[in-house]
């Protein structure tokens, strides 16, 4: 809707509106431009993770000889056999799936209502508990306390580590607070009270119905942040059973890759090392496609989700 | 909104009893007590459902983010493992001057600044650009496809951006390494920051650019009419409407930015790390981790942990006093 189609030929003429309009040539040559520069962008942007979808199909041979382009070359799913044969992908992938959707709900359960009582303007003790909570998105204890902390509550080589600690984003109840002070309409609460409905009441029967956007959008930020932890498993987990997909995945992807890990590996170490390399691409693919998948699906709510955090910063 | 007209129809029919629920609840009425503890037992009496339903998160909060602060007197402290985060002997500021003193603290600020910084400015600029491009495409449903593509990659994982980019970078045969001979960049010391900062644009460029894209979309277009009149080019179109309407946003997203100049993601660079590019790539949080959890260096690595916090509230106070001063933005 931004879109200029028109321009003025003459400038000399400050207004004229029946002046015949029509795209001066500069504006042609920047139209063109900026068509390149996006096409660009596209083609930078997903050509990487189209090359790795189809090197996973391919022939490893003819991806080292530099044969696969454009669409797969000697097709085959060696890589995902194999890669389904080693026990670690299914722990890390079970795993995973178990501390993503019991993170994201405690996340959901914690971080939903604290944003409600939040954004209530009548609740006075708000500003001093929204300071609390900020000041935790600059000041941290760091690994060391956080580690003797989890330590001594006895959550180190626990699943519960990859779920409790991370309970409340502040980003994320930052953005829902805002998303109920500026979407739910004053006058809901106003008749809610009339009715005899408490905050609970409201909540539960008012709130939330109409939250489905914000409840999308941070139940898929908070997700993806499980889905996507490396750090937690690095720092807190030694067992490997325990160990969630990311883990795993550096295990396979980069710790044989440089060898400073020194973990033998039967797959790999029994396979030719193009083989490895198929396994390679057929593991990315696994490990990041569920997310690609839902992601298109909330698409839509992005937007609104980053703007509703953006109105408060 | 169905449901809100209906709602205000049942306010309209409930008028009389609503004054009266609102004069028994005391807001306006004479019940209000005027004693401190009456207040406070007024306060509970009225609010007591939404302390509980904040005070899950506020136990959260308090147990993970505020208990390990407490244990920050661990920097100034010997550890003891009986006594864990409390720590022991008060030492003052000796693991400061031990850090201060090592001999690769120059180059681990220096790595630490020169990757945050590269990243902080190139990862501003680049997400502005392309929304105002994004924003020139007429197309509703191309806008919606590049846009798709674009914010794709940032939800792949770090250790997967990692693990792509050393397979494209695998010399002779990598899609990239291929013509950089028989050298791994990922070898080169020279070549971190630029891999980091390239990667992490690649990575969240697209997303970045959501906040100002819904900036742009706001933009009255009459505004773009009156211009056109007026006799403006494209060019001036983005330059005099859209670059303005997207400045408030900007100097918010870059203060802050600007304190994490010093938090350089650790899983990423600790990641790319390896023995060769080690020298320009140890930053404050790897060397936090090789310190406390690798060498068991617990006081050592808490104070330089602390250094890292307070030089990027440092950092942030100071962007923000900026910001206040010349744009009257600030976000405190």
């Amino acid at each position: 809707m931004s879109q200029v189609t028109a321009a003025k030929t003459d400038a000399s003429i400050p207004w004229n509106k029946h002046v015949h309009q029509h795209r001066k040539p500069s504006d042609w040559v920047i139209d063109i431009a900026i068509a390149v520069i996006l096409v660009l962008v596209v083609f930078i942007v997903i050509y990487p993770i189209w090359f790795i979808i189809i090197a996973s199909f391919s022939d490893q041979s003819a991806v080292s000889a530099g044969q696969v382009r454009v669409i797969p070359h000697g097709f085959n799913v060696y890589g995902y056999k194999t890669m389904l044969t080693d026990s670690r992908i299914w722990s890390g992938y079970k795993n995973t799936i178990i501390y993503s959707i019991l993170g994201t709900l405690l996340n959901l359960a914690v971080t939903m209502p604290a944003a409600f009582a939040l954004s209530r303007k009548e609740f006075k003790p708000r500003r001093i508990l929204m300071l609390i909570f900020t000041i935790t998105m600059f000041f941290s204890g760091g690994m060391i306390p956080s580690y003797l902390l989890m330590k001594q509550l006895g959550l180190l080589n626990s699943m519960w580590v990859f779920i409790l600690p991370g309970a409340v984003s502040v980003w994320n109840l930052i953005i829902a607070r805002s998303f109920f002070e500026t979407s739910i309409p004053e006058d809901l609460h106003d008749a809610a009270q009339i009715d005899g409905l408490s905050y609970f009441g409201y909540f539960f029967k008012v709130v939330l119905p109409l939250s489905a956007a914000i409840l999308a959008v941070i139940g898929l930020y908070y997700f993806v942040g499980h889905w996507n932890d490396y750090f937690t498993g690095l720092i807190y987990v030694n067992d490997q059973s325990k160990l969630p997909l990311q883990n795993v995945l550096q295990q396979i992807l980069l710790a044989n890759q440089t060898q400073q890990m020194g973990h033998d590996s039967a797959l790999i170490g029994l396979e030719a090392q193009r083989f490895a390399d198929q396994i390679k691409y057929g593991v990315i693919i696994v490990a990041t496609l569920p997310l690609l998948i839902i992601y298109p699906f909330l698409q839509k709510y992005f937007e609104k989700g980053v703007m509703v955090g953006a109105v408060k910063g | 909104m169905k449901q809100s007209a209906n709602t205000r129809a049942k306010l309209r029919a409930h008028r009389p009893s609503a004054t009266q629920s609102i004069q028994k609840n005391g807001e306006i009425g004479s019940a209000y007590p005027q004693t401190f503890w009456g207040k406070i037992q007024f306060h509970f009496k009225r609010y007591w459902q939404l302390w509980i339903m904040v005070l899950p998160a506020l136990c959260f909060v308090a147990l993970f983010s505020y208990v390990p602060m407490y244990g920050l007197q661990l920097a100034f402290r010997d550890f003891d493992p009986d006594k864990g985060l409390t720590g022991g002997a008060w030492v003052g500021f000796n693991y400061f001057n031990q850090f201060f003193h090592d001999p690769e603290f120059a180059q681990i600020l220096l790595n630490t600044f020169r990757i945050s910084l590269w990243s902080l400015v190139m990862g501003f600029i680049f997400p502005i650009i392309l929304a105002l491009l994004i924003n020139q495409i007429g197309s509703e449903k191309v806008k919606r496809f590049v846009e798709t593509i674009t914010y794709m990659p940032h939800f792949i994982s770090t250790v997967v951006m990692v693990s792509m980019l050393n397979i494209f970078l695998t010399p002779k045969t990598g899609l990239l390494g291929q013509f950089f001979g028989n050298q791994n960049l990922l070898g080169v010391a020279k070549a971190f920051t630029p891999l980091y900062w390239i990667t992490e644009v690649w990575q969240h460029c697209g997303w970045n650019c959501i906040i100002y894209l819904a900036a742009l979309s706001s933009v009255d277009t009459e505004l773009y009419e009156a211009a056109k009149i007026d006799g403006a080019n494209r060019l001036q179109l983005i330059r005099h409407i859209d670059i303005p309407a997207i400045m408030p946003t900007c100097v918010i997203l870059l203060v802050l930015n600007m304190g994490h100049v010093l938090g350089v993601g650790f899983e990423k660079v600790y990641l790319m790390q390896n023995a060769l590019n080690q020298p320009m790539s140890e930053v404050i949080s790897t060397y936090t981790y090789k310190m406390g959890l690798l060498s068991f260096q617990f006081s050592y690595s808490t104070a330089i942990g602390l250094f890292n916090t307070v030089i990027n509230f440092v950092f942030l106070v100071v962007a923000n006093a900026l910001s206040k001063k010349l744009s009257d933005t600030s976000i405190f």
